[in-house]
């Protein structure tokens, strides 16, 4: 197991917002955290990343303790975290974005060549390279801001709701390139998504959260196919 | 037609005075979201410093190259020893808000008493590094002089090397990314704190050229500094506070404007003046004159 949580418990104020939380990710497997908005998803994202600090509980990252770490110590060690919403700066050219994702690295060429790769990925992004980030289109904003982690080539990947505000048909290219990237890159992903169905089509494994605690852990299939969670989460 | 020439001559080596002091508070007020009353206080403690380099060595530029030294020290010192210790207890709410900029009044009084201690009230000058005689057109003799155009020329160099830093280096790039978003920043890797006291560091150094430009031909004392401070707030507010290019157009456009009441209006209109501009533009474009559309921050 690459990513181990064990009773991890954070905080917002008096608000307990992830409760006891246990789990545990595969290298190379997509986990989907599934539910509902107030659920916790996006808090355990943060204290996976180090944005927030847990209460409790424990985080282990390819078998080191990783609670407590700031974000930009846990990029060098291969998490990277792309937060909700079009999580790009829209001030910045698309090249400046992609460059800041490898700036830790203090290596032009490799990120050059970061550049190049992320390109391939997403032509659209090498298109409009030049480009301010805001005069992209929202499905290319979550391209570049997927574009950014990869930058930083990690081995653990946070994504917080990369479906949000996009069209149905750019959502589907969006969960598949993530798909492709897992598989291609031998990436543990975590991804948390309101659009449940979607996730656990892509998903090796699937997290439903419920009020900060996990109420069920399983293949994403069996997830797909239990009557309690479609009923509850995946709306038929 | 000399008299037109003249002012706007003046009028631009003023205003990249200004816009100096202007590019100060703009770095700072958009890493860190702080007004820096203290920055007045920041330069004129450099400009002591710088002085005192001056008339020992009689080199005007060793003055400024400690100068900027020394402001950038103390600016990176504001940012260390202060900012970081009230960010820490004033997380969120109305004294996250207050309390810094609150400090940074606090910090102009006490670098003020500190230079009065050590250098005492009274008014200091050096020589000129250059000739104050004004330039010969044909039979007439304009005001302004081989050191405006210094002053010019400095102000320009300067604002290259700046933007040279912001927009082709690493470390330009982590200023402005956490300037703008300092959670994507972090993410990305990027030491934040660190880079933030860097920007302060600029500032001050910034802030230690424009000091020692401005009273190069002109006396030192503890507050000779503060109309500077407000010239460059007020630069820097039509510039829409959050942009470095629009604090200098801002900046170059009051230093000519009040030049023209300099000249044609009368001296003792020449400080209303500023904050006559700064109405008609909050007026006309509230968000400065580089807004494009809705500003980004509330």
């Amino acid at each position: 197991m690459s990513l181990n949580v064990s009773n991890l418990t954070v905080h917002h104020g008096a608000i307990c917002a992830v409760n006891q939380v246990s789990l545990a990710v595969p290298t190379g497997k997509l986990a989907a955290v599934i539910g509902a908005n107030g659920a916790g998803k996006t808090t355990l994202l943060r204290a996976l990343s180090g944005l927030n600090q847990p209460t409790h509980g424990s985080i282990m990252w390819k078998g080191e303790k990783i609670v407590g770490k700031k974000p930009e110590a846990l990029v060098r060690r291969g998490i990277s975290h792309v937060s909700e919403g079009k999580s790009v700066i829209p001030e910045l050219t698309v090249r400046e974005n992609l460059e800041l994702g490898a700036i830790w690295r203090r290596n032009a060429k490799e990120s050059k060549e970061s550049i190049d790769q992320v390109a391939s990925i997403f032509p659209r992004l090498g298109e409009r390279i030049q480009q301010r980030a805001d005069t992209l289109s929202g499905g290319e904003r979550q391209m570049l801001a997927i574009g950014r982690a990869i930058m930083s080539k990690p081995q653990l990947l946070l994504l917080d709701e990369p479906s949000l505000g996009l069209a149905p048909l750019v959502i589907e290219q969006i969960f598949q390139t993530i798909r492709d990237l897992t598989t291609s890159m031998n990436l543990t992903v975590l991804l948390v998504e309101q659009n449940a169905m979607g996730a656990l089509k892509i998903a090796d494994l699937g997290i439903v959260l419920n009020l900060g605690k996990v109420v069920a852990i399983n293949h994403a299939q069996a997830l797909i196919d239990d009557p309690a969670v479609r009923a509850a989460y995946l709306g038929y | 037609m000399h008299k037109l020439l003249e002012t706007l001559l003046i009028g631009l080596s003023t205003g990249s005075i200004y816009a100096l002091m202007s590019i100060a508070l703009v770095l700072v007020w958009r890493s860190t979201r702080v007004v820096n009353f203290a920055q007045a206080g920041q330069a004129m403690l450099s400009t002591y410093i710088g002085f005192e380099i001056a008339s020992r060595t009689e080199i005007f530029w060793l003055g400024l190259a400690f100068a900027i030294a020394a402001g950038a020290l103390l600016g990176a010192g504001v940012d260390f020893f202060f900012m970081r210790v009230l960010f820490k207890h004033a997380v969120s709410g109305a004294a996250a808000v207050v309390a810094p900029v609150i400090a940074t009044l606090g910090l102009l009084g006490l670098i003020r008493s500190i230079v009065g201690l050590i250098w005492g009230g009274e008014f200091k000058s050096i020589k000129a590094p250059a000739s104050t005689d004004g330039f010969t057109i044909g039979e007439t003799t304009i005001p302004f002089s081989a050191l405006n155009l210094l002053v010019i020329g400095t102000v320009f160099s300067i604002l290259i090397v700046l933007a040279i830093v912001f927009q082709r280096t690493n470390l330009g790039l982590s200023l402005r990314a956490s300037a703008y978003a300092p959670e994507i920043a972090q993410l990305a890797g990027i030491k934040t704190a660190r880079i933030r006291t860097i920007g302060w560091a600029i500032a001050g150094g910034v802030g230690g050229v424009a000091g020692m430009l401005v009273t190069s031909n002109n006396f030192l004392s503890p507050y000779s500094l503060d109309l500077l401070l407000v010239f460059g707030f007020i630069a820097a507010v039509i510039g829409g506070l959050e942009s470095m290019v629009g604090s200098v157009v801002g900046a170059l456009i009051l230093g000519i404007a009040l030049t023209f009441i300099l000249n044609y209006v009368g001296t003792s209109l020449v400080f209303i003046g500023g904050f006559v501009v700064l109405i008609l533009v909050l007026l006309v474009k509230p968000d400065g004159i580089m807004a494009k559309g809705k500003a980004r921050r509330a």
